[in-house]
């Protein structure tokens, strides 16, 4: 069986069938500096894990299977395409690049992210954007077409949510409850109904003012020209902003 | 009773912490398969687990003897045989016995003495109560008996565990030449608790099994309310509460799954306030009251197998994984998606269950009933549709 077939733009595909993870991320990374690459394709990918970690260059990773659990951990600076869905703890602590994912998306995507970009096709798992946060102009953007499970943006700290639940049938709602629990900064914005006692008791419903706008239709652009979508029927959808009613909710919890 | 805090446990704390794999399939059309896509599937799994515990249950592997108890007994010392044997005889009438089949395996070190016994109950004992009565003999067996612990007692099923990676110990039992409808595997974490061949997982009771991921923090609860109904938990492992948990809800107290799940992983009171049925309300307002004890609180995915039915469960709030997946008559049960894949690159229908919402596949009516309601196949293939 050949491993690994090289083309002559730049590109290169590696036959991941039986290969430990810590192998395969060793053959990846070895044939990315040695040979300069631009574009590496993963095929037969069952389980694979931290795949996209340790390669601080802007490459792109396209993946068929599915990877294991915290793709893209750590990562700063490629860019992953899953043809298939992600596991557990995709974009874990990312820095910078973009997942961009066809399938749907496990438990705590993007948790601790503090930077980069994640798209998911589908639906996502318990816990997602949990505790992504920002500075300055590190900004984590998560966009995720279908619905979401519980605890969705729980202990956000900063960075941008955007759930489109364009898999729900008309006038059904999104499942997720205590959505925002702990969020003490960031900004959600979710289209497709829910009831107030789905949110956690530290977020806030307010309007989408012109610069909401404008971060809706950057990145919602993107997701439609990553998947397929009319960008404009999804920006005419409505959206509710969500956002911490406080930057420090426990504040006073432990103070006397 | 003899001590058995030397060999499982020596802080006898009480306190297991584990990180695992899990792994289940099962043919609805009562279609048996042999153990290698499952040794396959769990070996993916392997960095979930450290090689301190692999263990497999198989039903539908001893058609030659259906209507027998089959007894999977591990000794740690002839005598504890000798002894185990001589008690055997005077409750059962053992129909046949043999030492379970083994092959040297790379990754098995020192593996204990495993036999298998085939018996009736006694002619004195009524089909009604004979359940019952095996019951009381393991727990004479595990508490009573020096060196010796059954790993199973269950008709036309058995367990087959040990330490080592899941791989190594299917490969030391020769899983490959048996022929099983539903098989369960488990690749075991353990952090707290020394590793010994009692203590991987499954933990079976008749033909109970189960097999967990997370830990247990009611297990003293647990089994205090266990022991007052005549469980005895001797391996020192959190998960063996579950197990006698679910034979005494669903085998004694007749419940059905689905409100069994409702007690172990019970929603949450500011759920049950704002349900606006009363009559639901006031059902499982009783339910968590009387049973209380059976509340298994802390971090859990379990799955759970008995003839003729495999069970998918979390815990509430979903702090450990569990994917679902469905292909022809196949239900799949996994900690991660990508395992169930690999032995079946064809399948398209995977989903996350929800925290609290047991899946259940049904060899009777041959359905998978997830959310109360049979999972409908082929209906929703676009990824983007499938169901959370």
């Amino acid at each position: 069986m050949e491993r690994v077939k090289f083309s002559d733009n730049g590109s290169a595909e590696i036959n991941a069938d039986g290969l430990f993870y810590k192998d395969m991320n060793k053959l990846l990374r070895d044939i990315v500096i040695a040979h300069n690459l631009e574009k590496v394709r993963l095929t037969n990918v069952y389980g694979q894990r931290y795949i996209g970690t340790n390669i601080d260059r802007p490459i792109k990773i396209e993946i068929e299977g599915t990877p294991g659990n915290d793709l893209g951990a750590f990562m700063n600076g490629p860019t992953i395409e899953v043809f298939g869905n992600a596991q557990d703890g995709c974009g874990n602590t990312m820095n910078a690049g973009e997942i961009i994912i066809h399938g749907n998306a496990g438990d705590i995507l993007g948790i601790s992210a503090r930077g980069g970009e994640i798209y998911v096709k589908g639906n996502v798992g318990y816990r997602v954007g949990i505790h992504i946060k920002e500075y300055k102009e590190k900004k984590p953007v998560l966009v995720i077409g279908g619905t979401a499970q519980d605890f969705l943006g729980e202990y956000m700290a900063g960075g941008i949510l955007i759930l489109l639940g364009l898999n729900l049938k008309e006038n059904e709602k999104h499942k997720a409850t205590f959505i925002g629990t702990g969020m003490h900064n960031g900004i959600m914005f979710i289209s497709g109904s829910l009831d107030k006692q789905q949110l956690g008791k530290e977020v806030g419903q307010i309007d989408l003012n012109d610069e909401d706008t404008r971060v809706l239709e950057k990145y919602i652009g993107k997701f439609a020209k990553y998947f397929g979508y009319n960008a404009k029927e999804l920006l005419n959808r409505e959206f509710v902003k969500l956002v911490p009613t406080s930057l420090r909710p426990y504040g006073k919890l432990y103070a006397y | 009773m003899k001590n058995l805090s030397q060999i499982s446990n020596p802080f006898n704390d009480d306190k297991v912490i584990a990180n695992c794999g899990l792994f289940g399939m099962m043919s609805l059309e009562k279609n048996t398969f042999s153990g290698s896509d499952i040794i396959k599937a769990i070996a993916n799994m392997r960095v979930r687990g450290n090689g301190l515990g692999g263990g497999f249950a198989a039903y539908g592997i001893y058609p030659d003897y259906a209507d027998l108890y089959a007894f999977h007994i591990m000794f740690q010392s002839r005598s504890a045989k000798e002894q185990t044997e001589s008690f055997l005889e005077g409750s059962f009438k053992i129909v046949a016995k043999e030492e379970v089949p083994h092959r040297y395996a790379i990754g098995v070190s020192d593996p204990p003495l495993v036999w298998r016994y085939f018996v009736e109950t006694p002619k004195g004992v009524s089909d009604e109560y004979a359940d019952d009565y095996v019951v009381e003999k393991v727990m004479i067996i595990n508490t009573k008996i020096d060196d010796s612990f059954v790993f199973s007692s269950g008709k036309d099923m058995g367990v087959f565990k040990g330490v080592g990676h899941p791989e190594d110990i299917g490969n030391y039992f020769c899983l490959e030449d048996y022929s099983a409808y539903i098989w369960v595997s488990h690749s075991r974490f353990p952090t707290n608790t020394q590793a010994w061949w009692g203590g991987a997982h499954p933990f079976s009771i008749l033909d109970w099994t189960v097999v967990h991921n997370g830990e247990i923090s009611s297990y003293g609860t647990n089994r205090n309310f266990l022991e007052m109904r005549g469980y005895y938990c001797t391996m020192h492992t959190d998960t063996e509460v579950m197990a006698y948990a679910v034979d005494l809800l669903i085998r004694r107290h007749r419940l059905p799954v689905d409100i069994a799940a409702k007690i172990m992983a019970a929603p949450l009171w500011t759920e049950i306030d704002q349900i606006d049925d009363e009559e639901e309300k006031q059902q499982l307002t009783v339910l968590r009251q009387v049973y209380s004890g059976l509340l298994i609180n802390g971090p859990f995915t379990v799955i759970i197998a008995h003839q003729g039915e495999m069970i998918g469960l979390g815990d509430r709030v979903r702090l450990r994984p569990l994917v679902a997946g469905i292909k022809d008559d196949m239900l799949y049960l996994s900690s991660e998606e990508a395992p169930m894949k690999l032995i079946r690159p064809d399948l398209e229908y995977t989903w996350i269950p929800k925290g609290g919402e047991p899946i259940i596949g049904k060899l009777d009516t041959k359905e998978v009933i997830y959310q109360n309601k049979p999972v409908q196949v082929g209906v929703n293939k676009d990824a983007v549709n499938i169901a959370a």
